[in-house]
């Protein structure tokens, strides 16, 4: 079974490839402000076109944060490869990567007074709260998980280490994977034999 | 060679950086600024600025601009497409050599119990990891000697209806679940006609 990923991860409605590089292509467009901006946007069409059911997305949202690289191509990878595979992540990837790309090298060849464009100022000014907004939105949606008062502690005291302490994130989910895995064993201990 | 020097720095980036674009920058910064020297410290500011406001992950946005930046420095428009190509691919290749080997950890241990216990622990955590991410956005954190001071970050929220706007993101997306594409042209009309 193991040896078979692939179908064991595909989901009920099958997506074509150049279907999931125009989606991820469609949400890197949209996406300003940072990877973590871009999870709502990918909840939004993925969940929207039955692909992927809505209670797998905070696994897939924790698992690309806890692996190396930029996060929004992390979830790509991660969101493609579930849909058709090794295949399906390339298409995800290749369709986030490419608007950024593209805008970048404009702006660098092209439109190189495009800082300073104070038509392009407003619009951000606009934007850059939305932004925000759309940060705090996956935020909750983890957040709402907490069932447990440790939970809530525990959500309290790395956001507290990351804003104020400036600890990076990674030793956060280190931790946590120790303990949860110490804990783990432990009982197994005890219970054990 | 330029285009293999981009290729190897921007691969140890994308390899050892965890937790998103703030943390990449300043590792992007301390190897394209600080050692190579390839871009000076006020052109890295400039590009930081435009990897905020341009679509797309800041990361990535950030090695394009890098690699472009060093590839046309030696040899016009053409080798500056085929720096930036060098430096992206390179940033990402690590999350694909990697992934793999997490999925395939992911599907052996998906239905057992340390699996479930794990992602228990790592789903508060990672909200307030992204907690953290706003507030880092709205706020001007100093820890210093002075104790703790808190500032409102200009850049983000320069004007009080900056706070409207995301009140207003916030409740279209959780009372009206408003699409977020809908909600980003809607906060660049809204920039258009207010400020």
């Amino acid at each position: 079974m193991n040896q078979n990923p692939q179908n064991q991860n595909i989901t009920a409605t099958k997506a074509g490839l150049w279907q999931i590089f125009g989606v991820f292509y469609k949400i890197g467009t949209f996406t300003i402000g940072g990877g973590y901006a871009m999870i709502p946007l990918i909840e939004a069409e993925l969940t929207g076109r039955g692909w992927i059911p809505e209670e797998d997305m905070p696994d897939i949202v924790v698992l690309a944060q806890s692996a190396p690289g930029v996060l929004a191509v992390n979830m790509a990878v991660f969101a493609g490869y579930r849909l058709r595979g090794v295949k399906g992540s390339v298409a995800a990837a290749l369709g986030a990567v490419l608007p950024s790309f593209i805008a970048i090298l404009l702006i660098a060849m092209v439109f190189t007074g495009f800082k300073d464009n104070p038509v392009v100022e407003k619009i951000f000014k606009g934007i850059r709260p939305v932004a925000v907004g759309l940060i705090i939105i996956p935020a909750v949606n983890l957040a709402k998980s907490c069932r447990k008062w440790w939970a809530w502690l525990l959500c309290a005291a790395s956001c507290a280490a990351v804003a104020l302490l400036k600890f990076s994130p990674i030793y956060i989910i280190m931790v946590v994977i120790a303990v949860a895995a110490g804990l783990y064993f432990a009982r197994e201990a005890r219970s054990g034999r | 060679m330029i285009y293999l020097q981009l290729f190897g720095v921007f691969f140890v980036i994308g390899l050892f950086t965890f937790g998103g674009g703030g943390a990449m920058l300043s590792l992007i910064q301390m190897q394209v600024v600080g050692r190579f020297g390839w871009i000076s410290e006020s052109q890295f500011a400039d590009i930081v600025a435009i990897s905020q406001c341009t679509p797309g992950p800041i990361g990535i946005n950030c090695a394009t601009y890098v690699g472009y930046e060093v590839g046309a420095g030696a040899g016009g428009h053409l080798a500056g497409i085929l720096g930036s190509a060098c430096a992206t691919f390179a940033l990402v290749l690590p999350t694909f050599l990697i992934f793999y080997g997490i999925i395939t950890l992911y599907n052996k241990y998906k239905g057992t119990r340390l699996f479930s216990d794990i992602m228990t622990g790592l789903r508060p955590a990672v909200a307030g990891l992204i907690f953290a991410a706003a507030i880092i956005l709205i706020f001007k954190i100093d820890f210093g000697a002075g104790g703790l001071n808190i500032g409102i970050l200009q850049s983000t929220f320069p004007h009080w209806t900056s706070w409207l706007i995301l009140a207003a993101s916030l409740a279209a997306s959780f009372i009206w679940k408003i699409n977020p594409i809908l909600l980003i042209l809607a906060g660049g009309l809204t920039g258009l006609i207010l400020y």
